[in-house]
């Protein structure tokens, strides 16, 4: 029987809640790396026991960590347990934490500045990985958006890292942190064209590439940030919070927006807006059934200065129509005071049939549905507020 | 032998347990305690001082001998006592929290 595996990454550790098929009992491991901020954990598809995970702090800084065996066990790439901790020639290791902008004459860029919350321009300094996005075929490269928004690769399973620095061309003078910092969160890969690719940054909007990141270019047509923007139609500036593709139709991407719930049906060349009935369009994870490349998931939030579910009501709506037409489904989650908030990477869908999805809360709840969103039930209830879910789906 | 006491986050990187000693050669200072601390375990490359830049992390400090040397140049001798093993160079995360 297929088994799927949940990876779930909160502000004191990572956790990893395991079931079989049915998803209705679940074992719950944890916490690893205890005490750390886990932004995200990702399984290769390539190889599903090949997992990565971003380990961070405000005091000590970045760290990357591996495991080939599914999350028993961890390394850091280039440091394995017991492995000498210097080269043969007595260099140090550690570069698998490594993420300096590449500001050489041959592949990097000028490191400039970028817009700060006053006004003023301020220099790009690393703070930490967001979102990891293993290859679609080969498990030893991996994708790493950073803070302040950077897209980084490691060709060699995480033990060094280069950035594809012409990203940064695309007016990066103009890109401004959001609330939550000038993060790089989104990262998807077309698996039917290798080389295409799209990102997302807060506050900078959507870019594509079709050269595996070689050059970029700014898809935000269509946008509009009336109250973040003096500009509304700006190229770049606007606050995208999650934006998310269906494998079999790489020209549709839907887009969870500071506000607004938006749809691309070119490759991101131009947004139109699907809010439609939603209670309100502001929100971050926005995810796309395993199965029906039109139905569409999102968790609207009362507002940018409320970041809690309107009336205390936990509700996920749905569109079996690609947007416009939603409908909320409460069915096992709480539906008075609640007041938690649900974060850009914390919503997964699983590839079983009924397609499994899942979501995590500021709060420390998992909620899983096993059929597609009808039914909800509680994973685990306490952790700590969580940043990012992931699901693999083992067979 | 340098002693240095780590925090426990830094302790679980590095996987040791309690203080850790160092050899270091020639002026006892920030810099050369660090350099030989990340050479010694180079999985805390990044963790107290950061990449490239080689500057102390913002919420890192530094302690000895009851004296806060978390602003000093990074060049400045440390006291005789850590010189000689005497006393430990505490690495130290900020205080957070309420």
């Amino acid at each position: 029987m297929s088994k799927v595996r949940l990876l779930v990454g909160t502000r004191k550790g990572a956790f990893i809640l395991m079931s079989d098929g049915t998803r209705k009992s679940w074992e719950v491991n944890g916490p690893l790396f205890a005490g750390w901020e886990l932004y995200h954990i990702k399984g290769s598809p390539a190889d599903p026991m090949r997992l990565y995970a971003s380990q961070t702090s405000s005091w000590f800084g970045q760290i990357i960590q591996r495991s080939d065996d599914g999350g028993k066990t961890w390394h850091q790439p280039g440091t394995a347990p017991g492995e000498p901790t210097t080269t043969p020639d007595g260099m140090p290791k550690g570069e698998s934490n490594k993420f300096v902008y590449d500001t050489s004459a041959g592949t990097g860029r000028p490191l400039t500045t970028h817009q700060w919350y006053d006004g003023s321009q301020r220099p790009w300094e690393f703070k930490r990985v967001w979102h990891l996005e293993p290859s679609l075929e080969d498990p030893d490269t991996v994708y790493a958006g950073v803070e302040d928004a950077a897209l980084f690769r490691s060709t060699d399973g995480g033990k060094s890292w280069a950035e594809m620095a012409s990203l940064r061309e695309v007016k990066g003078p103009l890109w401004q942190p959001g609330a939550g910092g000038m993060c790089l969160h989104t990262i998807l890969l077309d698996r039917s064209k290798p080389g295409r690719m799209f990102i997302a940054i807060s506050a900078a909007g959507a870019f594509g590439s079709d050269d595996g990141g070689k050059t970029w270019r700014a898809i935000n047509r269509g946008l509009k940030s009336q109250y973040e923007l003096p500009d509304p139609d700006a190229d770049v500036g606007h606050c995208v919070h999650r934006i998310a593709m269906h494998h079999s139709r790489p020209n549709v991407l839907y887009m969870q927006k500071h506000w607004d719930v938006m749809r691309s049906d070119d490759g991101g060349d131009s947004w139109y807006e699907v809010s439609g009935n939603l209670p309100t369009d502001f929100g971050f994870p926005i995810d796309v059934h395993a199965h029906e490349p039109e139905t569409i998931y999102v968790v609207p939030i009362k507002s940018d200065s409320e970041h809690f579910p309107p009336d205390g009501k936990l509700r996920v709506y749905r569109s079996r129509t690609g947007g416009n037409d939603w409908e909320a489904l409460t069915d096992g989650l709480p539906q008075r005071d609640c007041y938690v908030n649900v974060l850009r990477d914390s919503m997964a869908v699983d590839s079983l049939d009924p397609c499994g999805i899942y979501f995590g809360t500021t709060g420390g709840q998992v909620y899983g549905s096993a059929d597609g969103g009808d039914h909800w039930m509680p994973i685990v209830r306490d952790l700590p507020p969580i940043l990012s879910v992931e699901v693999q789906t083992l067979s | 032998m340098i002693r240095v006491v780590l925090p426990a986050h830094l302790r679980n990187l590095a996987r040791v347990e309690g203080e850790v000693a160092l050899a270091v050669e020639g002026p006892v200072t920030q810099r050369t305690v660090l350099d030989a601390l990340e050479a010694r375990y180079p999985m805390l490359c990044g963790t107290v001082r950061e990449h490239g830049t080689q500057k102390r992390r913002a919420f890192v400090r530094f302690f000895a001998c009851e004296q806060d040397w978390s602003h000093e140049s990074p060049d400045t001798l440390l006291p005789e006592a850590v010189a000689t093993g005497a006393e430990p160079f505490l690495i130290v995360g900020a205080m957070a929290g309420g």
